[in-house]
């Protein structure tokens, strides 16, 4: 039952993405060929026969491919924030999204590299986003695009603990979202310096818990950033 | 903006309003507890701890439904008192936390007190008695002086929140049995870490902890950083990208069970 991931890191790199994509399409005309042959148990199946949308997958693959996704995006905004820092950034700034752009890309590879080893055949593409309405040479809106990733991401590991069954896969997610929630109060108090905001009670509730969110809650949210649609069935998204 | 603006309203979702149904729901697991809890191995949270006083503690008429998940829910438990009780002090001395830091650690105050009214009624709803609050000496034996030096304040209280962090998780484990007690437990570590980065950069400290260095941390606070420094994840080298630094700053690690109360116990009389 317990499956330790263990990968190496020399695909870790950024892309097989042409090759992931070519090797998906391999798996989708193989499925739809077994739709055609008469099989109609589709409960195994990693894409839709009907579109070229990717499914996240079931049981503890999809909550990984569910995390990458979110990986994916936090990595490649805070690519594009240090690309082209916003106009008047402090060093103490730069500094911080240096940092924040580190570890999610680190992240983003991490999870590249475990779902690749762990269920080579399952791993979402790379993926592709969009970023209307954010103006990355304005602070303002670096900043509360940023707070909101953050707190989404804490709030979508927090929700999605609970469908993880492998116990080392609970404990990597644990290693990462406290990494978020770090982030997400350093960039809450740049938005409002030494106020509650941190840990604000727009997050934090009466009985001191944080928000946990439902994928597909996370997915309505975040929905608008992502380019490449996909769904996860398994949770309803 | 629309995204942002679905995202605020999300933030305030009706997530919680159930709770009081969710403890209901801890209840009735409480029933298989007390089955499981003869078949179960206690994890020995009263072996761990280092002071007798404790000990007594935990094998009161409590430990009669002791599981791992209601053991780890007194771990957390004692952590949270601690917290709860050092942040109340400070707070209460006058002259100690400056006007303009009171906000930060009187939000924070407010939820370790919420942490320690959450903990106590999980526990009593899995049928098991909340341990008693230890008395602490926030001096550990005239080592520190945190109510008269308020840069000793700030160390102490970055190294209970960083400890409050890795102790949550190296409990995970253990309460994955029971969903409604992971997700809360998920939402307090989380809630811990941001305390963690705001107290870390108040001491002009990054919010997260780069190598096994708490960063301008007295010797006393090391067993709180040990093996944060670590840079391979399930086989994946952390540091190859942006070296050692980033890749060990990008997790936080787990911090066992005995070492959380060892570190716990040099704070209880």
């Amino acid at each position: 039952m317990k499956k330790t991931i263990s990968v190496s890191n020399g695909a870790a790199t950024l892309d097989t993405n042409r090759r992931n994509f070519l090797k998906l399409s391999g798996v989708g005309l193989a499925i739809a060929g077994l739709a055609l042959v008469g099989c109609n148990d589709d409960d195994d199946m990693i894409i839709d026969p009907g579109s070229n949308v990717f499914d996240l997958g079931t049981g503890d693959v999809g909550v990984l491919n569910y995390a990458y996704a979110l990986e994916q995006l936090e990595a490649d905004f805070y690519t594009k924030v240090v690309n082209s820092f916003y106009t008047g950034i402090s060093d103490a700034e730069k500094q911080i999204f240096t940092d924040l752009y580190h570890h999610e890309v680190i992240h983003r590879d991490f999870f590249k590299a475990a779902i690749g080893g762990a269920a080579p055949n399952s791993i979402l593409p790379t993926l592709e986003f969009q970023y209307n309405g954010v103006d990355f040479k304005s602070r303002t809106s670096v900043l509360a695009t940023a707070k909101a990733l953050e707190d989404t991401g804490v709030a979508a590991y927090n929700g999605a603990g609970k469908y993880i069954t492998n116990p080392d896969y609970l404990v990597l997610a644990g290693k990462i979202v406290s990494v978020e929630a770090r982030h997400a109060s350093a960039i809450r108090d740049l938005i409002n310096p030494k106020s509650a905001d941190f840990s604000g009670d727009d997050v934090i509730n009466a009985m001191g818990l944080d928000l946990a969110k439902e994928p597909k809650d996370v997915v309505t949210a975040a929905g608008g950033f992502f380019k490449t649609p996909f769904t996860w069935k398994e949770r309803g998204i | 903006m629309n995204i942002l603006r679905i995202l605020d309203k999300l933030s305030n979702d009706k997530f919680f309003t159930g709770e009081a149904t969710r403890l209901q729901t801890l209840s009735s697991i409480a029933d298989f507890g007390k089955k499981a809890a003869v078949a179960s191995v206690p994890l020995g949270l009263a072996g761990l701890m280092s002071t007798p006083a404790h000990a007594e503690t935990t094998t009161s008429s409590a430990s009669m439904f002791k599981t791992p998940l209601t053991d780890a829910l007194q771990l957390a438990l004692t952590l949270e008192y601690l917290e709860d009780e050092y942040y109340r002090i400070g707070l209460a001395t006058a002259g100690l936390i400056p006007t303009a830091d009171r906000t930060v650690f009187s939000q924070i105050s407010k939820h370790e007190t919420a942490h320690v009214a959450f903990l106590k009624s999980a526990l009593t709803s899995l049928g098991t008695a909340p341990g008693t609050k230890p008395t602490f000496d926030f001096t550990a034996g005239g080592n520190f002086t945190p109510f008269t030096n308020y840069q000793q304040f700030l160390t102490l209280a970055q190294a209970f929140e960083d400890t409050g962090v890795r102790a949550y998780k190296g409990q995970a484990g253990n309460v994955m049995s029971n969903k409604d007690v992971l997700t809360a437990a998920l939402q307090i570590h989380s809630v811990e870490a941001r305390h963690a980065s705001q107290v870390r950069r108040m001491r002009a400290n990054k919010g997260w902890i780069e190598l096994a260095n708490g960063g301008n941390m007295p010797s006393a606070t090391d067993p709180v950083y040990a093996g944060e420094g670590v840079t391979v994840q399930a086989g994946f080298n952390t540091a190859t990208a942006f070296g050692p630094e980033a890749g060990s700053a990008a997790y936080d690690e787990v911090l066992s069970g005995s070492d959380a109360a060892a570190i716990a116990g040099l704070f209880i009389v």
